[in-house]
């Protein structure tokens, strides 16, 4: 068995779980979207009305958002889906425990943990695409890049908070990760607004955080607007971090499983 | 030299942890094939790391280690994909029902689909769960669990079965199921390590049983063996009051070849011990209670470690 199957048992066993209640999971996918571009969208996007878009590259407001929106839905999931759940099965359920008693190893476990986040946002991507479509911000065929863009996404956060999650004894980290890297990214990575709003060396530093990369190439591709001088180099940022993150995960999830 | 008989061949094995900690100092044995080796020994002897060695679970530290003619340090993989393993703790999935436990299983093995079926039926109607296999694992007792994750260990029908203190926690009846199914298994030619610091479990299930205090192996051969060699025919339990106690001034000990003296009895080793309690009684001692009985792994534990096993 190679590396490659084994790391699809892995992600198979998430799909037995997650098969049961997959239509209350994408209901769920598709409620949020409608919900945020409602309110935000249409309700302070009517403010700016009359306004100079030029801001948002010309579009209305809630077609510059929905986009943003996406992204920082991807960086979520993956975080929801690489901490608690993969903490379970390290500690408290014990099921890496009890796959690594089988040919099954780390990398495949670690290979199968990213396959499956990739898989669960690819499919939230498709149904927060679908509601960008009825609201009619989809513009070009292009727009379809946005799923595996959202799916890099995805795998490079996960990649990190796999390896994170496997030093944690607990769960406490994990309040700090989402008070003190997965909020302020939410927030300061032009998803609600333009960099270029923000003063010099903050908008440097949004620069070089993951899900600012994440926002231009998904806006971008839903848009109509990607930049092929400047796409390659937030994809380049992305993979680099998969990289990195997956590395480390693979290493640290070892440190840990084998004493 | 690994001996071509013996599906675990371990010499001058040891595990030291990374905070220095000796966990297994240079312990050797053999397991033989179609055997039911046993590791007995209190908590904390060694036999938990020694187990994850064999199992490839944790890296040897020092000394020799061949697993079904294989080495743990490269062949980790191919080892793993011949043994069955139950660990100390439950480790079932409990996200998934008692059938796809099994099936799920099987699949990390690489078993394809069908045969994964086919298995999981025969293993659950083994282990008696055939009436539960839709049901969510949670639910189950303890005794439950625990045959479901021997027959999880049975899936991919391994040479090699490693049992960790398979009835710790269980209640009697539970236990006595379990040995008998283990027995069957047994039967039916595996090669089973087993370790339990219950001396009643390795006196029933194992057929040659190695002794571990403190790291090290303190003695080693079949349980009937190490009573003659470690121990008396028998042994007789006498409790007296207090006061008694203090003015024996070692009375018992010309009456018997050994005598212990446990905080609530006294355990007086001899070849016939009737007779022993005849000449207790014949030098007047007043006693509250005697009991003789045949001599047992526990004492041989007493006697190697002068310490009891459960503690």
């Amino acid at each position: 068995m190679t590396v490659l199957v084994a790391s699809g048992r892995v992600w198979q066993r998430n799909w037995l779980v997650y098969k049961r209640l997959w239509h209350r999971s994408l209901a769920f996918g598709f409620l949020q979207p409608v919900l945020f571009l409602t309110a935000m969208g249409l309700g302070i996007g009517a403010l700016m009305g009359g306004q100079d878009l030029a801001a948002f590259g010309g579009v209305e407001y809630i077609h510059w958002l929905g986009p943003g929106l996406l992204a920082a839905m991807s960086m979520q999931t993956a975080t929801f889906e690489s901490t608690y759940p993969i903490m379970n099965k390290i500690m408290w359920g014990r099921n890496y425990e009890a796959m690594l008693s089988t040919p099954v190893g780390i990398r495949s476990i670690v290979g199968g943990e990213l396959a499956w986040s990739a898989f669960r946002i690819g499919s939230l991507a498709a149904v927060f695409l679908l509601v960008l479509a009825l609201f009619g911000i989809v513009r070009t065929p292009l727009a379809l890049l946005a799923i595996p863009f959202s799916m890099l996404v995805g795998v490079a956060f996960s990649s990190c908070l796999i390896a994170f999650t496997a030093t944690q004894k607990n769960d406490v980290g994990f309040s700090a990760i989402f008070r003190f890297v997965v909020n302020p990214l939410f927030l300061f990575s032009g998803t609600f607004f333009p960099l270029t709003n923000l003063p010099e060396p903050l908008r440097a530093v949004a620069w070089a955080t993951p899900l600012f990369h994440g926002v231009e190439l998904i806006r971008g591709s839903i848009l109509g607007q990607l930049d092929p001088l400047t796409a390659p180099l937030h994809l380049a940022y992305l993979l680099v971090m998969l990289a990195i993150g997956t590395y480390f995960a693979e290493r640290l999830l070892t440190r840990r499983m084998a004493g | 030299m690994t001996t071509p008989s013996s599906l675990v061949h371990a010499r001058g094995l040891t595990k030291r942890y990374a905070n220095g900690f000796t966990a297994v100092d240079g312990v050797d044995f053999d397991v033989r094939p179609g055997k039911a080796f046993g590791f007995l020994g209190p908590n904390g002897a060694g036999k938990t790391s020694t187990m994850r060695m064999i199992a490839c679970s944790s890296p040897v530290t020092e000394g020799e280690l061949t697993v079904i003619g294989m080495d743990p340090r490269t062949q980790g993989r191919e080892i793993k994909a011949k043994l069955g393993v139950v660990p100390q703790i439950d480790n079932l999935d409990t996200e998934l029902t008692v059938r796809e436990n099994l099936e799920m299983y099987a699949r990390y093995f690489d078993i394809p689909n069908d045969v994964a079926r086919k298995r999981a039926d025969e293993l659950l109607e083994f282990v008696q769960l055939d009436e539960r296999a839709k049901d969510q694992v949670e639910p189950l007792s303890g005794g439950m669990k625990r045959r479901l994750t021997i027959a999880r260990a049975l899936i991919n029908e391994p040479e090699l079965v490693i049992l960790d203190e398979p009835t710790t926690g269980l209640d009697p009846q539970a236990r006595h199921l379990l040995w008998e199914r283990l027995y069957q298994l047994k039967r039916r030619g595996a090669t089973l390590i087993i370790t339990t610091h219950y001396m009643d479990e390795a006196e029933q299930l194992c057929d040659h049983l190695v002794v571990m205090d403190k790291a090290k192996i303190v003695a080693e051969g079949s349980p009937r063996q190490l009573i003659d060699q470690h121990s008396t025919r028998e042994v007789l339990e006498l409790r007296v009051t207090d006061a008694v106690r203090d003015s024996l001034n070692g009375q018992l000990e010309a009456l018997a070849d050994r005598v212990e003296a446990l905080p609530d009895r006294f355990l007086l080793y001899t070849a016939d011990g009737e007779r022993t309690l005849e000449q207790v009684n014949q030098r007047q001692i007043p006693i509250e209670s005697a009991l003789v009985r045949r001599s047992s792994m526990e004492d041989v534990f007493l006697r190697l470690t002068g310490r009891s096993l459960v503690e």
